[in-house]
């Protein structure tokens, strides 16, 4: 397996009036070519501001980011902390390419498509306007647009949201990048779209033998296409894993808590099983477990630790790791039984 | 396309047929008599009564209007025998204060107007835009803080301020500017004098128009740098000056340009207060005098006329709203 992204002990701070706020507090994630590593969690809990770190879209001067992001460009990794702009510049769209959460709004409202998707061409290969309307046109019939000599003349407004979304992925597709972040590519879209946005997007995978980081706080997209997963709360992740162990031994209260609030058609009448209270505020961390305050299952905690210490990243196999203080065999118990209960 | 003009052109016409309609009828319920207002110092009935019956005061107020109307069309002519005298056609009356046609008066008027308009436009788009582009480029540094400073100053001086400091100071204390006596010489007759003629009313509409500018189009840029589709052109790797002139600044031309139309619009109904600071014998000049002295067919003449330039400018505006933005669509 060929390691594309490699991101270690990530921290992004924002200067704010009421006080630095840590949205990314110490991430370490891999992405490898031809698989796809989700990143779940709710608003705010940093999964999208770790990717934009990826992307280095953050402004200098407003965001604070220590750690490193090691990203491999055809080859040689650069470290995308510590480059200059121009040479970010040079990877963004390039090795790396993102697609954006709402299609509507993500593309110029005042340019052709085909144009817009050229740009994305000639930014690296300059002069080639030729070679670039012929590549976006393939690009368009790549993800599935019918007549893309005729749509490429059009406008966004006269697209439908999931064909703007097929757009934002065959413009991210231009210079045939090995990374691609997608973040939240289906939310805004109808469940129909989304399943089809999803497979397309597994099926260009294959062919470009890419490696995705998927940002989404959708467990069933996360169920159809990811490899592993990444759970954040808070700025940190909290539990990483192969997709079947997050989904059917989670060992995070958290991860726990997510998968028991989605919603189910079997049962009738049922309240949705929500965590209770909110996600803390980033600026002013309580010392201990930041989701000690929700957690259901302290009283488990032998140390009575969860107020007082961060629990570390911890885990018995190598690829499933998880963050708490209860000890991991009580968990495992615990949580299976929760899960079955749920789950009927 | 032609289709949208046609039927904007015949709603155009519809409008200021009932602009007219409404200012005529306010005018014949004025309590006084539009006879004896056209009558001299040594006045008679015999004269009043004679100009009643030459200027059609004397019939109905229907009549009055339709032969008005008919006026703007065929020409008009007042009096019979040896006493009458034609306004060819267009005509919009007949001012006796100043024994002319209105249409060859405003025919006066009317290029010293749009000059002035025209000139104190291009200049406080320039500046006005330049400025807004800079004060969004270096947001809350020093360029953006002394071009608010300069917002702030030129939008709470009234024009009349800045028209007579500018008038005091480099005309006549510097003498950088002559006071024109020659009056109003055309562009193409001779361009040096020309500029030198507008160069000062030209400023004082520019600082006070630019000062609106330079706001918008900071405020829009900065709007238009945070949506969606800036970043995207950011994430394809495009430069950061490519994203501002291309991306960012093709967004805000649609609503400036609606901008600029409008208040060009509303400068040609006249620019009162700098065309008698500088004593520009312009439209603005031309209405304020007539209303001091009940020049009734002066002041519905330039009513309208006002009426007109704002409703075709409002196409004029429709028309490029729908070449720069494509998801507007006439129909």
């Amino acid at each position: 397996m060929t390691e594309l992204l490699r991101i270690e002990d990530l921290h992004v701070s924002f200067k704010t009036d009421d006080g630095m706020v840590r949205a990314v507090d110490g991430v370490s994630l891999t992405l490898n070519a031809g698989e796809t590593v989700a990143i779940v969690g709710e608003s705010g809990s940093g999964k999208t501001v770790t990717s934009l770190s990826v992307m280095g879209l953050h402004k200098k001067g407003q965001a604070e980011i220590s750690g490193s992001i090691s990203l491999s460009d055809h080859g040689t990794f650069k470290d995308v902390v510590h480059l200059s702009d121009d040479e970010i510049r040079d990877i963004r769209g390039r090795a790396v390419a993102m697609i954006f959460q709402d299609p509507m709004s993500s593309l110029h409202p005042y340019y052709k498509i085909g144009s817009q998707l050229a740009e994305g061409y000639l930014v690296h290969n300059r002069g080639k306007k030729k070679e670039a309307m012929a590549r976006a046109l393939e690009m368009l019939d790549l993800v599935g647009i019918p007549e893309p000599a005729k749509r490429a003349q059009e406008f966004p407004h006269q697209f439908s949201g999931g064909m703007r979304q097929r757009v934002m992925i065959a413009m991210a597709l231009m210079n045939s990048p090995q990374i691609l972040i997608a973040d939240e590519p289906t939310t805004a879209l109808d469940v129909t779209v989304q399943a089809q946005i999803l497979a397309l997007l597994s099926k260009l995978k294959k062919e470009f033998n890419m490696g995705i980081l998927l940002i989404t706080h959708d467990l069933g997209v996360v169920a159809q296409v990811a490899d592993r997963v990444n759970v954040m709360y808070a700025g940190r992740i909290v539990e990483e894993g192969p997709v079947d162990d997050i989904f059917y031994s989670p060992l995070a209260p958290y991860t726990l808590g997510l998968l028991k609030s989605v919603p189910r058609v079997s049962k009738n009448n049922e309240r949705l099983k929500a965590i209770p209270g909110q996600p803390p505020s980033l600026i002013n961390l309580p010392v201990g477990c930041p989701f000690a305050p929700r957690c259901e299952y302290k009283q488990h905690s032998s140390e009575a630790g969860c107020n007082t210490t961060r629990p570390a990243l911890l885990g018995t196999s190598s690829t499933h790791r998880s963050r708490c203080h209860v000890p991991e065999k009580l968990r495992h118990e615990l949580f299976a039984k929760e899960l079955k209960e749920v789950q009927g | 396309m032609l289709k949208f003009i046609g039927r904007r052109a015949a709603f155009a016409a519809m409008t200021i047929l009932i602009v007219s309609a409404v200012v005529f009828m306010i005018f014949s319920f004025l309590p006084f008599d539009p006879a004896s207002l056209t009558c001299g110092q040594r006045c008679t009935d015999q004269i009043v009564e004679a100009n009643r019956v030459r200027l059609g005061f004397d019939k109905p107020i229907y009549e009055q209007y339709w032969l008005f109307l008919s006026g703007i069309f065929a020409g008009r002519t007042y009096g019979a025998g040896s006493a009458a005298f034609t306004c060819p056609a267009p005509s919009f009356g007949y001012s006796f204060n100043e024994n002319a046609c209105v249409t060859d008066m405003i025919r006066e008027a009317l290029p010293i107007t749009i000059s002035l308009a025209i000139g104190a436009l291009i200049m406080w788009l320039i500046v006005g835009i330049g400025l807004g582009i800079i004060a969004a480029k270096f947001k809350n540094r020093w360029p953006d803080t002394s071009s608010s400073v300069f917002v702030l100053l030129a939008t709470s001086l009234p024009t009349f301020v800045t028209g007579l400091a500018l008038l005091i100071w480099v005309t006549i204390k510097w003498k950088l500017v002559p006071l024109s006596l020659s009056g109003y010489t055309s562009l193409i007759d001779n361009p040096f004098k020309f500029m030198q003629y507008f160069i000062l009313p030209w400023i004082t509409l520019a600082i006070a128009y630019a000062a609106i500018y330079t706001r918008f189009t900071r405020a829009a840029l900065l709007e238009t740098l945070g949506e969606d589709y800036i970043r995207t052109a950011r994430a394809k790797g495009v430069g950061e000056r490519v994203v501002f002139f291309k991306h960012t600044l093709r967004a805000v031309l649609a609503p400036l340009i609606t901008l600029a139309g409008l208040d060009f619009a509303g400068l040609i109904g006249g620019a009162i207060i700098t065309e008698t600071i500088f004593n520009l014998p312009g439209l603005g000049r031309l209405t304020l005098r007539s209303v001091y002295e009940f020049d009734l067919a002066v002041v519905l003449a330039t009513t309208i006329l006002a009426a007109v330039v704002v409703i075709v400018m409002n196409l004029i505006v429709d028309m490029l709203y729908a070449v720069l933005d494509p998801r507007v669509r006439i129909v």
